[in-house]
C-alpha cells in the first residue's frame, strides 16, 4: 500500500520563526502546550492553563521541582532491605528485583508528573545520553544515572555533559571503564562526538566528518583514559597510572587543539573544547525541536529557528531553560502548521488516558499494588516497543532519528491493533492486582464535565481533552451517534439526568455506562488519537 | 459488589471499521443442487437484521384498519388519511403510504408480518430496551452477551482464538457500519467485525472522510488511517468476495444510507462470503415531534424512513433475484419499542410497547401472524398496547426454521423455551404453480422443445429479465436484461445443446416475477 508520503507533498513547512506568539490564547493553545510538554492533561489542567496565559505557563513548566524519594524494594526476593525501604544505597546485586522497582518508579513520576516539563526533559535525556540496563545490569547505577539526568533535566547542558562523561553507568556502558592507556577504547569518545555533541557533518575526507574526525576520535577517547567505576560505592574513580598523558591533537574542526595532561581535570577540557563548537549547540536544538515540534526540518527552519535557538542556547552559556522558555512561546511552536502531526511515544500513549481521564492509582500505603500499577503502563509501553531504561541502541530509539520513517515507526499494522486493545481493556476490563482495579471509569470523568447532559457539549468537551485538533462536524456526529444510536439529541440528556437523579440503579447504570464506555473506546481508538 | 462491576463487559462492541472499495465485476450466484425443488443448502442461509433505532411507531406503520376510528380519535394530528394507506386485500391491515414497494413483495408473497411483538415488564429507555432486545434478556436481568453472539458461539466457541481459519476464513457476522452490533457480543468479544462501504480509501472511523489538509497533521492521520486498514484481518477475505460481485438492482435509492447498507450486503453474499449474519441500521425512528408534516400526515420524517426501509428493502430482494441468491437470505427487522396509541402535541408519539415485526424473503411465510392490535375507544395518554408475542418466540423461531439450529442449543441461546411461530415455508415455490402467472403473458412453443422453443411474452416496459434456470435453480441463459418497450415480444431460443429435462423460464418485469415451466428432450 502506499503511503502518504513521509517527506511531504506541501510545500514548504512553515516561515514562523522564535518571536513571541501574538495569536489567540485560549483552551485550545494551551491544551496544545500541555500535550506536547507533559504526558497528559486533564480537564481542569487545560483550562487552568488557558486562564493562567502563556508566559505564566511556560514559566511554571520550567520550574525548578523538588527531587522525588528514591525507588523502594517492592519484593521479598530483595532481601537487603526491608519491603517499603529504598534500595539505592545496599549492597550490590537483586538486580531483577531492583530493575523492575526503578522502572516502575520511573514510571510512576511520569504519571504523577505535575504540569511541569522536568520528566519530559529526564525521557529526552534518556534517549539522548543513552544507556542500557541489560548492559549495565546494576539497578542502582541505573539510578543514579537517571537521578544525574534529573537533577539537570532543566540545567546545562554542558555541565550534564561532564558529568555523563564520568557517570559510573555510562562508563560500564560504553567501556569507560576499560579504556587506558595503550589500549584506548573508542566506544565512548566516538558516541560523545557522533550521538551526544556536534555529530557527523558531510563527508568531505577520509575519516573526515566535517565536525570531527577519525583522528578526534582517538585523541578524545586518550583524553578519557583512566577512569573506572566502582561498584559498591557508585561512585567513579580516575587513577593517573591508567591515564593517557600524551599530549591529544584535535583536527582543524575543533581548531587544532591540543589538550594536554590535566589528569582527571581533563575530560572537562575535552567538553568545553567540543562546546566551543557551535555545531554541539544547534545539534542538541535539533533534538529539542524534534522532541517537542517535529522530525521535519528544513531549510527554512533550521534558519529561523534552529540557528536562534543555538545562540540564545550558547549566549546563555548552554543553559537549556532559556531555549526552551523562547520556543515553547514563539510563534512556531504554536503554528497551526506544527500541531496535531506529533505521532506519540508510547510511553506517552500509555500514560495519557490515565492522566487524561484522572483515573485513580492506588496511594503510598500499598506500595507493592502501586509499584504494580506503575509497572503495568511501563510494560504496555515496552510491547509497543519502547522499553525504558533499554533503548535499542545508543542513538536512542530510532523514531527520533531513523530517515525516512522517524516517529512513523511507532506505527505498523502489528502494533497498532494492541494500542487500541489496550484502551479497550483499561475501560472494559481493567487490570487488577491484590483487589485493586486500575480501569478507565467514564462516569465520573462525565460527571464532572459541566453540561455533559447536552451530547455535543460532552463529546466536544471529550474531543478537547483528547484529540490533538478539532475534528470534522462528521466525526462528532458520528461520536454521538456511539452515544446515541438513531436517537435524538435530548435523549441523551433524558438517559443522563434519569441516571443521575437514581444512581445507585444498575440497570440506569449499565445503560448510561455501556454508552459511554463505547464513547470513550471510539474516541481513544481513532487515528486522531495517537496523534499530539 | 463494587459499582464498577456493573460496567464490565468483557471487550467491547468496538471494532474497527473495514472498507470496502470499488472491484471489478462479474455475477457470481451460488446454485442450489442438493433438491429438485429450490431449497437451499442450510449451511449457505444468510440472515439479515435491520434495526430500526429509536422506536418505530408501528400503529402508523402497519394500520388496523378495523380500528381506525379509535385509532383516529387517539392520534389525529398524526394519523394516516384513510384514502391513503395502502390495503392488504383479504386482510384487515394497511401499509403506511411509504411503503408501495414492501405492499409490492407482500404481493410476490415475500413478506411475514408478527403483530404485538414485545416482552413482559416493558421498560421505556432507549438504552435499555436496546439492552433488552439485543441481549434477549428479561426485562430486569443484565445480560451482556447479544443473541446472535449466543449463537454465533455455541459454533465457535473460543473465538477469536484461531480465526480466520480454512474452515471458517470469512467474518462470523457483518455490521455494515462502523461499530459492530452488540446484537453480536459474545461471551469473550464481539463475534462480528464492521464494514463500511465508502470508496475512499482513508475514510475515518465514522462520517465522511472529507480531504485531509496537505500539512503535516493531514500526512500523519493519513498514514495512520491507512495502517488501520491493514489490521483487519478479513480484509483480504472481504475484498476478495467483494471484487466477485456488484449490485445488478436499479431499484436502489439514491444517497440513501439503509440502500448503501443493503448493497454491500448483496454484493458480499453474491461473491461467496460465507458470513452468516448481517447487521444494518436504520434511524432515528425516535419521533417525539414532527412525525408528520404540516401539510399531510402521509408525509413527513416518519414517512421518509419507511420510505427508505420499503425501496431499499425491495432493492434488496430484487438485487438478490438478479444474482441468483435470493433463495439463501431471510431478513427481520427489529426496534426496540413501539410508541404511544395517542399521540402527543407535537404532532409526535412517545415511547410505548408493543410492536410489529417485519420479515422479508422468499422463504419467508407470507402472512400476518397474531390479529391487529386493539384500540379501545377511550385511550388515555399513558396508555400503552399489550404484547402478544414475546420477542424472543421470533428469535427462537428464526434459529430454529432458517438457521436449523437444535432446540436444546436454542434454550442456551434465549435461556428458555419459547412458542415458536411458523416464520417461513415448509418448501420454496418459485413461480412454478403461481396461480397469478397468466399464460399469456409467458409461453414457449414447441413444449417439450428439442433444437429450439419460440419464446413469447408481454413486458409492461421498462427493465425487463427473461432468464432460463435449470430446475434445481442454476442459470443457464440471460436471454434478455435490458430495457424493452411495453408490448408482445418473441424469440428464438436454441436448446439443442441442453440437457434433457426441466427447466424454468423467469421473466422479470415492473417489479413482477413470473415463470413458465419448459420441457428438453432430444
Amino acid at each position: 500500500m502506499e503511503y502518504p508520503p513521509n517527506n511531504p507533498s506541501y510545500e514548504s513547512r512553515t516561515n514562523t520563526g522564535l518571536s513571541p506568539y501574538s495569536g489567540n490564547w485560549g483552551v485550545k493553545e494551551a491544551a496544545h502546550l500541555l500535550r506536547r510538554a507533559t504526558f497528559g492533561a486533564n480537564l481542569d489542567q487545560i483550562n487552568q492553563a488557558a486562564s493562567s496565559g502563556r508566559i505564566a505557563m511556560v514559566d511554571q513548566l520550567l520550574e525548578d521541582t523538588a527531587m522525588p524519594d528514591p525507588p523502594l524494594n517492592v519484593s521479598e526476593l530483595d532481601t537487603s532491605v526491608p519491603i517499603g525501604e529504598t534500595w539505592i544505597n545496599a549492597q550490590p546485586g537483586f538486580y531483577n528485583q531492583r530493575r523492575d522497582s526503578l522502572l516502575s518508579w520511573w514510571t510512576g513520576l511520569m504519571v504523577q508528573q505535575e504540569v511541569n516539563l522536568r520528566e519530559q526533559m529526564v525521557l529526552f535525556w534518556h534517549n539522548h545520553f543513552v544507556t542500557k540496563l541489560e548492559v549495565i545490569l546494576e539497578a542502582r547505577y541505573m539510578y543514579y544515572y537517571s537521578n544525574l539526568l534529573r537533577e539537570n533535566a532543566l540545567g546545562n547542558f554542558r555541565e550534564l555533559t561532564k558529568e555523563i562523561t564520568v557517570n559510573p553507568a555510562m562508563l560500564r556502558f560504553l567501556n569507560g571503564n576499560t579504556n587506558r592507556v595503550g589500549a584506548a577504547n573508542e566506544n565512548y569518545a566516538r558516541e560523545l562526538l557522533e550521538l551526544f555533541t556536534v555529530g557527523k557533518g558531510e563527508q568531505i575526507g577520509e575519516g573526515n566528518y566535517t565536525n570531527y574526525t577519525e583522528d578526534d576520535v582517538l585523541a578524545a577517547a586518550r583524553v578519557l583514559t583512566g577512569w573506572f567505576d566502582n561498584i559498591n560505592e557508585v561512585t567513579s574513580t580516575f587513577q593517573a597510572n591508567r591515564h593517557d598523558t600524551a599530549d591529544k591533537q584535535f583536527s582543524s574542526a575543533f581548531g587544532n587543539q591540543v589538550i594536554s595532561n590535566n589528569g582527571d581535570q581533563e575530560y572537562i577540557d575535552l567538553i568545553n573544547m567540543i562546546f566551543d563548537q557551535n555545531e554541539t549547540a544547534r545539534a542538541i536544538c535539533r533534538d529539542l525541536y524534534k522532541w517537542f515540534v517535529y522530525y521535519d526540518i528544513d531549510d527554512d527552519i533550521e534558519a529561523n529557528v534552529i540557528e536562534p535557538m543555538a545562540q540564545i542556547l550558547i549566549a546563555n552559556d548552554y543553559e537549556v531553560k532559556p531555549v526552551l522558555r523562547v520556543l515553547l512561546n514563539s510563534e512556531h511552536f504554536f503554528d497551526p502548521e506544527n500541531q496535531g502531526c506529533m505521532i506519540k511515544n508510547p510511553l506517552t500513549l500509555t500514560i495519557n488516558p490515565f492522566r487524561q481521564f484522572n483515573v485513580p492509582f492506588p496511594n503510598g500505603s500499598d506500595v507493592i499494588t502501586q509499584y504494580k500499577m506503575w509497572e503495568f503502563c511501563k510494560n504496555v509501553a515496552l510491547l509497543q516497543e519502547m522499553e525504558l531504561g533499554n533503548p535499542p541502541s545508543v542513538a536512542g530509539w530510532p523514531a527520533y532519528y531513523q530517515e525516512p520513517q522517524y516517529q512513523r515507526i511507532w506505527i505498523n499494522a502489528a502494533v497498532l491493533p494492541f494500542k487500541q486493545d489496550f484502551i479497550n481493556f483499561l475501560i472494559y476490563s481493567g487490570f487488577t492486582v491484590n483487589d485493586f482495579t486500575l480501569f478507565i471509569n467514564p462516569i465520573p470523568i462525565v460527571e464532572s464535565i459541566p453540561n455533559a447532559d447536552d451530547p455535543n457539549v460532552l463529546v466536544q468537551s471529550l474531543v478537547d481533552i483528547a484529540l490533538p485538533l478539532d475534528i470534522l462536524p462528521e466525526q462528532k456526529d458520528f461520536l454521538k451517534g456511539v452515544l446515541i444510536p438513531g436517537l435524538p439529541d435530548f435523549e441523551w440528556t433524558v438517559e443522563w439526568n434519569d441516571y443521575q437523579s437514581d444512581p445507585t440503579n444498575q440497570e440506569k447504570l449499565v445503560a448510561v455506562g455501556s454508552k459511554l464506555q463505547a464513547l470513550f473506546s471510539a474516541l481513544m481508538t481513532i487515528a486522531e488519537y495517537q496523534l499530539a | 459488589m463494587k459499582r464498577r462491576d456493573f460496567l464490565k463487559r468483557t471487550t467491547p462492541a468496538v471494532t474497527l471499521p473495514l472498507l470496502l472499495g470499488g472491484f471489478n465485476i462479474h455475477a457470481l450466484g451460488k446454485s442450489n443442487l442438493l433438491n429438485v425443488l429450490n431449497t437451499s443448502e442450510e449451511s449457505d442461509r444468510v440472515l439479515v437484521l435491520v434495526q430500526l433505532n429509536g422506536g418505530n411507531d408501528g400503529l402508523n406503520t402497519i394500520i388496523p384498519l378495523d380500528y381506525y376510528p379509535n385509532l383516529f380519535k387517539a392520534r389525529q394530528n398524526i394519523i394516516i388519511p384513510e384514502n391513503k394507506i395502502i390495503r392488504l386485500e383479504s386482510e384487515p391491515t394497511g401499509f403506511h403510504p411509504s411503503m408501495q414497494s414492501i405492499k409490492n413483495l407482500w404481493d410476490d408473497k415475500k413478506i411475514g408480518i408478527v403483530q404485538n411483538v414485545g416482552y413482559p415488564n416493558p421498560n421505556f429507555s432507549h438504552f435499555r430496551s436496546t439492552d433488552i432486545i439485543t441481549s434477549a434478556s428479561d426485562s430486569n436481568e443484565l445480560i451482556n452477551t447479544g443473541w446472535v453472539g449466543r449463537y454465533l458461539n455455541e459454533e465457535n466457541s473460543g473465538y477469536p482464538e484461531g480465526y480466520p481459519n480454512e474452515e471458517n476464513p470469512d467474518p462470523l457476522a457483518i455490521t455494515v457500519g462502523s461499530f459492530v452490533s452488540t446484537t453480536c457480543q459474545g461471551p469473550i468479544t464481539n463475534m462480528g467485525v464492521a464494514i463500511n462501504d465508502v470508496e475512499a480509501l482513508f475514510s475515518p472511523v465514522g462520517g465522511d472522510p472529507g480531504q485531509l489538509p496537505n500539512n503535516p497533521y493531514g500526512n500523519e492521520l493519513g498514514f495512520i488511517r491507512e495502517t488501520q486498514l491493514q489490521t483487519q484481518l478479513y480484509l483480504d477475505s472481504v475484498s476478495n468476495a467483494a471484487s466477485k460481485a456488484f449490485n445488478k438492482s436499479p431499484l436502489y435509492p439514491s444517497r440513501d444510507s439503509l440502500a448503501q447498507q443493503l448493497k454491500v450486503v448483496a454484493r458480499l453474499v453474491a461473491g461467496g462470503l460465507k458470513t452468516k449474519i448481517y447487521v444494518v441500521n436504520i434511524g432515528s425512528f425516535d419521533t417525539h415531534a414532527n412525525q408528520v408534516d404540516t401539510s399531510g400526515n402521509e408525509i413527513g420524517s416518519h414517512a421518509n424512513l419507511l420510505s427508505s426501509l420499503s425501496e431499499s428493502i425491495a432493492a434488496f430482494q430484487d438485487d438478490l433475484f438478479r444474482l441468483g441468491i435470493e433463495d439463501r437470505v431471510a431478513g427481520m427487522t427489529f426496534t426496540e419499542f413501539g410508541r404511544r396509541v395517542k399521540s402527543n402535541n407535537s404532532a409526535g408519539s412517545d415511547h410505548g410497547t408493543s410492536w410489529p415485526l417485519m420479515l422479508f424473503g422468499s422463504w419467508v411465510k407470507p402472512e400476518i401472524h397474531g390479529k391487529n392490535p386493539i384500540i379501545p375507544s377511550q385511550v388515555a395518554q399513558s396508555y400503552n398496547l399489550p404484547h402478544t408475542f414475546d420477542f424472543r418466540s421470533i428469535y427462537g423461531s428464526v434459529l430454529k426454521d432458517w438457521l436449523k439450529v437444535p432446540e436444546a442449543t436454542i434454550r442456551n441461546i434465549l435461556f428458555d423455551d419459547f412458542n415458536y411461530l411458523p416464520l417461513f415455508r415448509d418448501s420454496l415455490v418459485t413461480g412454478l404453480e403461481d396461480p397469478r402467472v397468466d399464460s399469456a403473458d409467458l409461453i414457449n412453443y414447441p413444449n417439450p422443445a428439442n433444437e429450439r422453443t419460440q419464446i413469447s411474452f408481454r413486458s409492461m416496459g421498462g427493465h425487463t429479465d427473461l432468464t432460463v434456470y435449470t430446475i434445481t435453480g442454476q442459470k443457464v441463459s440471460t436471454l434478455i436484461d435490458k430495457q424493452i418497450p411495453k408490448g408482445a415480444h418473441s424469440l428464438l431460443y436454441e436448446t439443442k445443446n441442453l440437457k434433457q429435462g426441466i427447466y424454468l423460464i423467469k421473466i422479470r418485469n415492473n417489479g413482477k416475477l413470473s415463470s413458465r415451466k419448459m420441457m428438453v428432450t432430444h
